[in-house]
């Protein structure tokens, strides 16, 4: 038998055959011709979550966030022209596991893009292996000072600042009200912590003064000492830098204590809607303040069909979505916006289209990214509780409707109408 | 007067945390566990009064009535299925086992009650006994008079009963115990059992003072450890001094100077005692030694 140097007749036969029916198989499976209708590759997106530890609360709304943007961007056509596929991990809270997490997404399941973890606390480690391997790290909920004073060019933050989130009330206090000694204290992190402190030191040069300041650490559970000293100074106004339980706990200490200040705002605690309520009872919420960067009911873009779609995923009402969600979901819309302008999924030239001044559009208002990566276009509103109702208060002359501010709190257990 | 008054909450609530430590410290004493779930069924004994008080609109304290036999059933549960099978490697595997019930419990408890903030609610929960300038919240004061009434329970079991007799010869010296008839596996079972039933105590007292979700057992846990580390490993009373001095000092420390202080100024005191005693305030030198 003759051998060519393509194999016998016979076997030469046997392998076109072969690579006819191959072709015909990969062909109806749509594996080796693409065509116009195949479906477009998704566009991955790695996030790290927390779904248990100190931030499973607040980690498992940022996850409904950024579910609720995917689900929203793609019906608006996703990024590209290509859907959205988010991939989460579970960081337990640990800025260990958020690095293993980020290495993974990037390293191992290459996803195109990143977006960041809840927390200031987290978002530092995450942002610097994001920077490491030329990510870009936009986030939401990670804005203490902290993370941009690091030097690195890949992070952004589509909300307002730690730093800046109780200054409007800071400034309107200032503006209406005589210097008076104010009681601080502070859980002891680095996105609460300068919250504080900025607006303490606003009101100082103010000529307010200080009638207690107490930072306390992370960890603490008995919250008495810390109230009683607060109450003990007698000051009309309490500024309070607290997560949601100590906030929670701090309020029934004052109520045991019969400490009743005129004003009060807490950094968190009474922006989480129902657990808010349930916690401290609505008969005690007249009048409590806490900052926010969102307005419930704002028109901005992509604002009421986040609200309806999160009512009809997750049920509830407009007053009990976490403050995470549309901080995660603006991650999302200005993710989407970039990418589309850039036109290509690299991180590199979406990072130099980033650092141009461009400006982009959230459920939470304007963004707009200086040099650290902070958001200099956001415009903190402060929320009150009035009524039994989570109303924005402040600022005044701002593009939002306001209620009035109720500038004197009345006593603890005597909500009106409650 | 505010140093006196961190004085006064520092002994109420370092009762309900004593009260809390004695499970723990009694459980190592008998078995050589260190149950670390103790955290995770705090919290369960928090979110089970919690459900009896939303849905039944049971009185918090009422509410103890079901989830103390509740938990102290499955203590003995968890004893019978878990740890009595571990043949070797028992104090190492014995840990991991605890560790994966705390696991288990956390993931139950944040699936069936999501992971948002709750707080049980009664009525006189924000009241409170003033006394010239000083303040005394109610709930810190029933709580403390429960945590000594069954912290005196204890010691009355275990000190004045037969069944004390044997869960002491337990602790000291297990294979002796063993020799002289005493069913070392029931006293285990039991203790182990009474330690989980404390934590439903502990766990209603801790959901009236702080709001909680599945993951608040990672604050308790060290805290514990610590106190029955200072009392020394199976003693109750050493757990009842050490919890008050704790909390004394820190409440102390963070009203005078800075709450950041509270924790670092009694960890320097513990250590320094550590090296006095390093058995604690009151365990005893070598009684695990056999």
């Amino acid at each position: 038998m003759h051998i060519s140097r393509f194999g016998s007749v016979a076997s030469r036969h046997k392998v076109q055959l072969g690579a006819a029916l191959s072709a015909v198989a990969l062909a109806v499976t749509g594996l080796a011709v693409p065509n116009a209708t195949a479906a477009p590759k998704p566009i991955t997106i790695g996030i790290s979550v927390s779904l248990s530890g100190d931030f499973s609360g607040d980690g498992k709304a940022t996850q409904q966030g950024y579910k609720i943007w995917a689900t929203w961007q793609n019906a608006h056509g996703g990024i590209l022209g290509r859907p959205v596929v988010l991939k989460f991990l579970s960081d337990a809270s640990s800025p260990t596991q958020v690095v293993t997490n980020y290495q993974k997404f990037i390293t191992s399941d290459k996803v195109d893009f990143v977006l960041g973890p809840y927390s200031t606390k987290l978002t530092k480690p995450a942002s610097d292996i994001a920077n490491r391997y030329h990510y870009v790290m936009l986030e939401g909920i990670g804005g203490g000072p902290s993370v941009f004073s690091r030097g690195l060019k890949n992070v952004f933050d589509v909300s307002a600042s730690a730093t800046y989130q109780l200054v409007t009330y800071a400034k309107w206090l200032a503006a209406t009200q005589k210097p008076q000694p104010i009681a601080y204290a502070t859980m002891d992190d680095p996105f609460i912590q300068p919250m504080v402190d900025f607006a303490k030191a606003y009101l100082d040069k103010k000529g307010f003064t200080e009638a207690v300041y107490k930072v306390y650490p992370a960890e603490t559970t008995d919250f008495s000492p810390i109230a009683s000293a607060v109450a003990a100074s007698g000051a009309k106004i309490a500024i309070l830098g607290t997560m949601p339980p100590d906030g929670y706990a701090m309020i029934q200490n004052f109520i045991q204590a019969k400490y009743n200040p005129e004003q009060l705002i807490l950094a968190s605690g009474p922006d989480q809607g129902a657990d808010f309520t349930k916690s401290v009872g609505v008969t005690n919420t007249e009048g409590i303040m806490v900052p926010n960067t969102w307005i419930p009911t704002s028109n901005y873009p992509g604002n009421k069909d986040m609200v309806a779609l999160y009512i009809k995923t997750y049920g509830g009402d407009i007053n009990s979505i976490n403050a995470d969600v549309p901080e995660a979901f603006a991650a999302g819309q200005v993710l989407a916006q970039a990418v589309n302008k850039v036109g290509s999924t690299s991180n590199v030239k979406l990072q130099a289209y980033l650092h141009s001044g461009a400006k982009f559009t959230s459920v939470q208002g304007p963004v707009q990214f200086a040099a650290d990566g902070e958001n200099s276009g956001a415009a903190p509103y402060v929320f009150q509780w009035q009524k039994g109702q989570y109303v924005p208060v402040l600022p005044l002359g701002g593009p939002d409707k306001v209620s009035p501010i109720e500038t004197l709190r009345p006593a603890w257990g005597t909500t009106p109408g409650m | 007067m505010l140093v006196l008054q961190a004085i006064i909450e520092g002994v109420l609530v370092g009762g309900f945390y004593a009260l809390m430590a004695a499970g723990l410290t009694l459980v190592f004493g008998v078995m050589d566990i260190v149950n670390f779930a103790i955290g995770a069924l705090i919290v369960l004994g928090a979110y089970l009064s919690y459900s009896l008080t939303i849905h039944f609109h049971l009185d918090p304290f009422v509410s103890l009535i079901f989830t103390t036999p509740l938990m102290t059933a499955l203590g003995m549960f968890i004893y019978v299925f878990l740890i009595k099978p571990i043949k070797t490697n028992k104090v190492v595997m014995s840990l991991l086992t605890m560790f994966a019930v705390a696991t288990l419990i956390e993931g139950i408890l944040d699936i069936c009650y999501n992971s948002g903030f709750v707080q049980i609610h009664a009525s006189y929960i924000n009241n409170s006994l003033r006394i010239g300038k000083l303040n005394f919240p109610l709930i810190y004061v029933l709580s403390f008079l429960l945590s000594a009434f069954l912290l005196s329970c204890l010691y009355f079991v275990t000190y004045r009963t037969k069944f004390g007799r044997a869960l002491r010869a337990s602790m000291q010296n297990p294979v002796a115990a063993r020799l002289v008839g005493i069913d070392t596996d029931r006293v285990s079972m039991i203790t182990l059992g009474i330690g989980i039933g404390l934590a439903a105590i502990g766990g209603m007292i801790f959901g009236t003072t702080n709001a909680f979700n599945a993951s608040s057992s990672y604050d308790i846990i060290s805290r514990l450890l610590v106190i029955v580390i200072l009392g020394g490993f199976g003693s109750v009373g050493g757990a009842l001094v050490a919890a008050i001095f704790m909390l004394v000092i820190q409440d102390v420390v963070a009203v005078v100077w800075s709450p950041v202080w509270g924790s670092t100024a009694f960890y320097m005191i513990l250590m320094v005692v550590l090296l006095v005693r390093p058995q604690g305030l009151f365990g005893k030198k070598g009684v695990r030694a056999q």
